[in-house]
Protein backbone atom coordinates (compact mmCIF):
# COMPACT_ATOMS: atom_id res chain seq x y z
CA UNK A 1 0.00 0.00 0.00
CA UNK A 2 1.63 3.64 -1.15
CA UNK A 3 1.37 6.24 1.52
CA UNK A 4 -1.45 8.20 -0.68
CA UNK A 5 -3.59 5.09 -0.32
CA UNK A 6 -2.79 4.93 3.50
CA UNK A 7 -3.59 8.86 4.16
CA UNK A 8 -7.15 7.94 2.51
CA UNK A 9 -8.03 5.12 4.80
CA UNK A 10 -7.39 7.57 7.77
CA UNK A 11 -9.13 9.98 6.16
CA UNK A 12 -12.42 7.81 6.20
CA UNK A 13 -11.36 6.54 9.37
CA UNK A 14 -11.69 10.31 10.46
CA UNK A 15 -14.90 10.56 8.50
CA UNK A 16 -16.28 7.44 10.52
CA UNK A 17 -15.24 8.30 13.54
CA UNK A 18 -16.74 12.46 13.37
CA UNK A 19 -20.45 10.18 11.58
CA UNK A 20 -20.74 8.15 14.76
CA UNK A 21 -20.15 11.36 17.19
CA UNK A 22 -22.46 13.65 15.52
CA UNK A 23 -25.28 10.88 15.66
CA UNK A 24 -24.61 9.96 19.41
CA UNK A 25 -23.51 12.76 21.02
CA UNK A 26 -26.59 15.39 21.71
CA UNK A 27 -24.60 17.87 23.11
CA UNK A 28 -24.60 20.93 20.26
CA UNK A 29 -20.98 21.63 21.08
CA UNK A 30 -19.97 18.14 20.50
CA UNK A 31 -21.80 17.62 17.17
CA UNK A 32 -20.40 20.88 15.88
CA UNK A 33 -17.11 18.97 16.39
CA UNK A 34 -17.62 15.94 14.97
CA UNK A 35 -19.09 17.75 11.82
CA UNK A 36 -15.60 19.25 11.92
CA UNK A 37 -13.59 15.79 12.06
CA UNK A 38 -15.42 14.67 9.41
CA UNK A 39 -14.47 17.73 7.24
CA UNK A 40 -10.99 17.08 8.10
CA UNK A 41 -11.50 13.27 6.55
CA UNK A 42 -13.03 14.46 3.76
CA UNK A 43 -9.89 17.23 3.26
CA UNK A 44 -7.16 14.37 3.75
CA UNK A 45 -8.43 12.31 1.66
CA UNK A 46 -9.12 14.82 -1.25
CA UNK A 47 -5.26 15.82 -0.41
CA UNK A 48 -4.00 12.19 -0.19
CA UNK A 49 -5.52 11.31 -3.63
CA UNK A 50 -4.16 14.25 -4.87
CA UNK A 51 -1.13 12.22 -5.58
CA UNK A 52 -1.51 8.56 -5.81
CA UNK A 53 1.49 7.67 -7.80
CA UNK A 54 4.92 8.74 -6.44
CA UNK A 55 6.53 9.29 -9.84
CA UNK A 56 4.04 12.04 -10.41
CA UNK A 57 3.60 15.46 -9.33
CA UNK A 58 0.87 16.14 -7.19
CA UNK A 59 -2.57 17.16 -9.17
CA UNK A 60 -3.43 21.11 -8.05
CA UNK A 61 -6.93 20.63 -8.44
CA UNK A 62 -7.98 18.36 -5.42
CA UNK A 63 -5.59 20.68 -3.38
CA UNK A 64 -7.54 23.72 -5.04
CA UNK A 65 -10.55 22.37 -3.58
CA UNK A 66 -9.48 21.40 -0.05
CA UNK A 67 -8.38 25.26 0.32
CA UNK A 68 -11.55 26.42 -0.91
CA UNK A 69 -13.86 24.02 1.55
CA UNK A 70 -11.38 24.72 4.87
CA UNK A 71 -12.48 28.29 4.56
CA UNK A 72 -16.10 27.57 3.63
CA UNK A 73 -16.07 24.91 6.42
CA UNK A 74 -14.71 27.20 8.91
CA UNK A 75 -17.27 30.26 8.42
CA UNK A 76 -20.27 27.59 8.41
CA UNK A 77 -18.63 26.07 11.56
CA UNK A 78 -18.75 29.98 13.25
CA UNK A 79 -22.17 30.10 11.70
CA UNK A 80 -23.03 26.65 13.86
CA UNK A 81 -21.27 27.95 16.80
CA UNK A 82 -23.15 31.36 16.93
CA UNK A 83 -26.80 28.93 16.54
CA UNK A 84 -25.81 27.40 19.51
CA UNK A 85 -25.16 29.59 21.93
CA UNK A 86 -28.81 31.72 20.57
CA UNK A 87 -30.00 27.91 21.36
CA UNK A 88 -28.37 27.96 25.02
CA UNK A 89 -29.37 31.21 25.77
CA UNK A 90 -33.00 30.75 24.96
CA UNK A 91 -33.68 27.12 25.86
CA UNK A 92 -30.76 26.89 28.87
CA UNK A 93 -29.36 23.85 27.24
CA UNK A 94 -26.94 23.17 25.05
CA UNK A 95 -28.93 19.77 23.16
CA UNK A 96 -31.87 20.76 20.34
CA UNK A 97 -35.07 19.74 22.19
CA UNK A 98 -36.46 16.19 22.46
CA UNK A 99 -39.89 14.68 21.42
CA UNK A 100 -39.68 12.13 23.72
CA UNK A 101 -39.57 15.29 26.21
CA UNK A 102 -42.68 16.75 25.78
CA UNK B 1 -29.55 3.89 28.68
CA UNK B 2 -30.72 1.06 26.77
CA UNK B 3 -31.68 3.02 23.90
CA UNK B 4 -28.27 3.63 23.66
CA UNK B 5 -26.69 0.04 23.57
CA UNK B 6 -29.54 -0.70 21.06
CA UNK B 7 -28.32 2.68 19.39
CA UNK B 8 -24.77 1.20 19.17
CA UNK B 9 -25.56 -2.38 18.06
CA UNK B 10 -27.38 -0.97 14.92
CA UNK B 11 -25.05 1.70 14.55
CA UNK B 12 -21.35 0.41 15.09
CA UNK B 13 -22.20 -2.48 11.92
CA UNK B 14 -23.23 0.75 9.96
CA UNK B 15 -20.74 2.85 10.11
CA UNK B 16 -18.34 -0.87 10.03
CA UNK B 17 -20.08 -0.91 6.57
CA UNK B 18 -19.49 2.48 5.36
CA UNK B 19 -15.82 2.42 6.11
CA UNK B 20 -15.32 -0.75 4.43
CA UNK B 21 -17.21 0.25 1.32
CA UNK B 22 -15.47 3.53 1.20
CA UNK B 23 -12.07 2.13 1.48
CA UNK B 24 -13.01 -1.01 -1.23
CA UNK B 25 -14.00 2.43 -3.30
CA UNK B 26 -10.83 4.44 -2.46
CA UNK B 27 -8.37 1.43 -2.79
CA UNK B 28 -10.04 0.75 -6.21
CA UNK B 29 -9.47 4.03 -7.78
CA UNK B 30 -7.36 3.57 -11.34
CA UNK B 31 -3.79 4.74 -11.20
CA UNK B 32 -3.50 9.01 -11.01
CA UNK B 33 -6.05 10.04 -13.90
CA UNK B 34 -4.14 12.28 -15.81
CA UNK B 35 -7.06 14.63 -17.39
CA UNK B 36 -7.43 17.61 -15.10
CA UNK B 37 -3.73 17.86 -14.09
CA UNK B 38 -2.46 17.42 -17.80
CA UNK B 39 -4.77 20.33 -18.44
CA UNK B 40 -3.37 22.46 -15.78
CA UNK B 41 0.12 21.54 -16.58
CA UNK B 42 -0.47 22.64 -20.42
CA UNK B 43 -2.09 25.95 -19.38
CA UNK B 44 0.26 27.30 -16.97
CA UNK B 45 2.46 29.05 -18.66
CA UNK B 46 -0.82 31.83 -19.72
CA UNK B 47 -1.75 31.21 -16.05
CA UNK B 48 0.04 34.52 -14.94
CA UNK B 49 1.59 32.65 -11.77
CA UNK B 50 4.10 29.40 -11.90
CA UNK B 51 2.66 27.40 -8.86
CA UNK B 52 -0.66 25.61 -9.56
CA UNK B 53 -2.89 25.35 -6.84
CA UNK B 54 -3.05 29.04 -7.20
CA UNK B 55 -3.06 28.97 -10.78
CA UNK B 56 -6.47 27.02 -10.32
CA UNK B 57 -8.03 29.04 -7.20
CA UNK B 58 -7.17 32.70 -9.01
CA UNK B 59 -7.36 31.94 -12.45
CA UNK B 60 -8.42 28.59 -14.02
CA UNK B 61 -11.86 28.06 -11.34
CA UNK B 62 -11.45 31.71 -10.53
CA UNK B 63 -15.20 31.53 -10.28
CA UNK B 64 -15.64 29.28 -7.52
CA UNK B 65 -13.54 31.67 -5.52
CA UNK B 66 -15.75 33.85 -6.17
CA UNK B 67 -18.48 32.68 -4.87
CA UNK B 68 -16.35 31.24 -1.90
CA UNK B 69 -15.90 34.86 -0.92
CA UNK B 70 -19.78 35.18 -1.04
CA UNK B 71 -19.82 32.54 0.87
CA UNK B 72 -17.77 33.58 3.99
CA UNK B 73 -19.53 36.98 3.27
CA UNK B 74 -22.79 35.72 3.76
CA UNK B 75 -21.81 33.59 6.91
CA UNK B 76 -20.80 36.76 8.36
CA UNK B 77 -24.24 38.37 7.56
CA UNK B 78 -25.71 35.76 9.18
CA UNK B 79 -23.84 35.83 12.11
CA UNK B 80 -23.92 39.19 12.46
CA UNK B 81 -27.90 38.90 12.30
CA UNK B 82 -28.41 36.92 15.16
CA UNK B 83 -28.12 39.97 17.29
CA UNK B 84 -25.26 38.51 19.63
CA UNK B 85 -24.19 40.42 22.94
CA UNK B 86 -20.42 41.13 23.95
CA UNK B 87 -18.96 39.55 26.63
CA UNK B 88 -17.83 42.42 28.08
CA UNK B 89 -14.32 41.18 30.02
CA UNK B 90 -13.28 44.42 31.93
CA UNK B 91 -10.77 42.91 33.09
CA UNK B 92 -6.82 43.74 31.79
CA UNK B 93 -4.88 41.25 29.98
CA UNK B 94 -1.86 40.64 31.66
CA UNK B 95 1.34 42.13 30.98
CA UNK B 96 2.97 38.87 28.77
CA UNK B 97 -0.37 38.46 26.43
CA UNK B 98 0.00 42.11 26.73
CA UNK B 99 3.35 42.69 25.45
CA UNK B 100 3.79 39.37 23.17
CA UNK B 101 0.68 40.73 21.05
CA UNK B 102 2.46 44.01 20.42
CA UNK B 103 5.52 42.22 19.61
CA UNK B 104 3.50 38.96 17.08
CA UNK B 105 1.08 41.52 15.47
CA UNK B 106 3.61 43.35 13.55
CA UNK B 107 5.60 39.65 12.71
CA UNK B 108 2.30 38.34 11.86
CA UNK B 109 1.55 41.01 9.37
CA UNK B 110 4.71 40.43 7.76
CA UNK B 111 3.86 36.65 7.39
CA UNK B 112 0.68 38.11 6.29
CA UNK B 113 2.60 39.49 3.34
CA UNK B 114 5.17 36.95 2.39
CA UNK B 115 2.64 34.52 2.61
CA UNK B 116 0.48 36.94 -0.26
CA UNK B 117 3.18 36.82 -2.42
CA UNK B 118 5.02 33.53 -2.21
CA UNK B 119 1.82 32.49 -3.59
CA UNK B 120 2.47 33.15 -7.06
CA UNK B 121 5.34 30.41 -7.58
CA UNK B 122 4.96 28.45 -3.95
CA UNK B 123 2.33 27.07 -1.48
CA UNK B 124 0.75 30.24 0.28
CA UNK B 125 -1.54 33.01 -1.08
CA UNK B 126 -4.73 34.46 -0.23
CA UNK B 127 -6.34 32.25 1.66
CA UNK B 128 -3.27 31.61 4.00
CA UNK B 129 -2.68 34.72 4.44
CA UNK B 130 -5.91 35.89 4.92
CA UNK B 131 -6.31 33.42 7.76
CA UNK B 132 -2.82 34.71 9.20
CA UNK B 133 -4.25 38.16 9.70
CA UNK B 134 -7.34 36.91 11.42
CA UNK B 135 -5.57 35.32 13.69
CA UNK B 136 -3.37 38.80 14.57
CA UNK B 137 -6.49 40.53 15.08
CA UNK B 138 -8.30 37.67 17.27
CA UNK B 139 -4.83 37.90 19.42
CA UNK B 140 -5.33 41.86 19.53
CA UNK B 141 -8.94 41.36 20.03
CA UNK B 142 -8.24 38.44 23.34
CA UNK B 143 -5.76 41.29 24.64
CA UNK B 144 -8.45 43.53 24.87
CA UNK B 145 -7.88 46.00 21.92
CA UNK B 146 -10.65 46.98 19.87
CA UNK B 147 -10.98 48.85 16.82
CA UNK B 148 -12.04 52.55 17.46
CA UNK B 149 -15.84 53.62 16.66
CA UNK B 150 -15.04 55.60 13.92
CA UNK B 151 -13.28 52.80 11.90
CA UNK B 152 -15.90 50.11 12.84
CA UNK B 153 -19.54 51.40 10.72
CA UNK B 154 -18.27 52.36 7.02
CA UNK B 155 -14.04 51.58 6.82
CA UNK B 156 -14.69 47.93 8.42
CA UNK B 157 -17.50 47.29 6.23
CA UNK B 158 -15.53 48.60 2.95
CA UNK B 159 -12.84 45.88 4.21
CA UNK B 160 -15.12 43.37 4.00
CA UNK B 161 -16.63 43.66 0.49
CA UNK B 162 -13.37 44.72 -0.81
CA UNK B 163 -12.43 41.42 -1.67
CA UNK B 164 -15.52 40.12 -3.41
CA UNK B 165 -16.31 43.77 -4.81
CA UNK B 166 -13.05 43.66 -6.74
CA UNK B 167 -13.52 39.92 -8.13
CA UNK B 168 -17.28 41.59 -9.54
CA UNK B 169 -15.46 44.30 -10.72
CA UNK B 170 -12.61 42.45 -12.67
CA UNK B 171 -15.32 39.65 -13.37
CA UNK B 172 -17.11 42.93 -15.13
CA UNK B 173 -13.86 43.97 -16.74
CA UNK B 174 -12.95 40.59 -18.29
CA UNK B 175 -16.39 40.37 -19.75
CA UNK B 176 -15.66 43.43 -21.27
CA UNK B 177 -12.24 43.04 -22.66
CA UNK B 178 -12.35 39.07 -22.98
CA UNK B 179 -16.00 38.46 -23.78
CA UNK B 180 -15.70 35.99 -20.99
CA UNK B 181 -16.06 35.56 -17.43
CA UNK B 182 -12.48 35.99 -15.59
CA UNK B 183 -10.77 35.01 -18.98
CA UNK B 184 -7.31 37.47 -17.98
CA UNK B 185 -5.47 38.80 -20.70
CA UNK B 186 -3.04 36.55 -21.19
CA UNK B 187 -0.03 39.17 -20.30
CA UNK B 188 -1.60 40.80 -17.94
CA UNK B 189 -2.85 37.59 -15.88
CA UNK B 190 -0.37 38.09 -12.99
CA UNK B 191 -0.87 41.43 -12.42
CA UNK B 192 -4.83 40.80 -12.24
CA UNK B 193 -3.81 37.76 -9.67
CA UNK B 194 -2.20 40.15 -7.30
CA UNK B 195 -4.43 42.57 -7.57
CA UNK B 196 -7.20 39.85 -6.65
CA UNK B 197 -4.91 38.30 -3.81
CA UNK B 198 -4.33 41.34 -2.01
CA UNK B 199 -8.20 42.29 -1.64
CA UNK B 200 -9.08 38.76 -0.47
CA UNK B 201 -6.36 38.97 1.58
CA UNK B 202 -7.98 41.69 3.75
CA UNK B 203 -11.25 41.03 3.25
CA UNK B 204 -10.61 36.85 4.10
CA UNK B 205 -8.72 38.47 7.13
CA UNK B 206 -11.41 40.62 8.24
CA UNK B 207 -14.50 38.22 7.54
CA UNK B 208 -12.94 36.00 9.71
CA UNK B 209 -11.55 37.82 12.57
CA UNK B 210 -15.13 38.93 12.49
CA UNK B 211 -16.92 35.64 12.92
CA UNK B 212 -14.33 35.02 15.67
CA UNK B 213 -15.99 37.92 17.77
CA UNK B 214 -19.53 37.30 16.17
CA UNK B 215 -20.71 41.05 17.44
CA UNK B 216 -21.83 43.43 14.67
CA UNK B 217 -19.79 46.47 15.29
CA UNK B 218 -21.69 49.30 15.80
CA UNK B 219 -24.34 47.65 17.10
CA UNK B 220 -25.28 50.34 19.89
CA UNK B 221 -22.81 53.31 20.16
CA UNK B 222 -20.81 52.12 23.56
CA UNK B 223 -18.38 49.44 22.74
CA UNK B 224 -19.40 47.02 20.65
CA UNK B 225 -16.24 44.36 19.12
CA UNK B 226 -13.92 45.77 16.37
CA UNK B 227 -11.28 44.34 14.42
CA UNK B 228 -8.24 45.33 13.02
CA UNK B 229 -7.85 45.64 9.38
Amino acid sequence: MNPANFYALVGIGLFCIGLFGMIINSHLLRKILAFNIMGSGVFLILVALGRRADNMPADPVPHAMVITGIVVAVSATALALTLMIKVTTITGQATLPDEDDK
Amino acid sequence: MNRNRLLLVVLLPLLLTLAAGLGYAVLSLPEQPQYLQKLVMDNMAESGVSHPVTAVLLNFRAYDTLLEMMVLLLALLAVWSFDMTDPKHKTAPNQVLDTLTRLLTPLLILVTAYLLWVGAHAPGGAFQAGSVLAASAVLLSLAGWRLSNKLTALPLRIVLVAGPGVFIIISALTMLLEGQLLKYPVAQAGLYIVILETFATLSIGATLAALFLGVRPGKTDKDKGGKHK
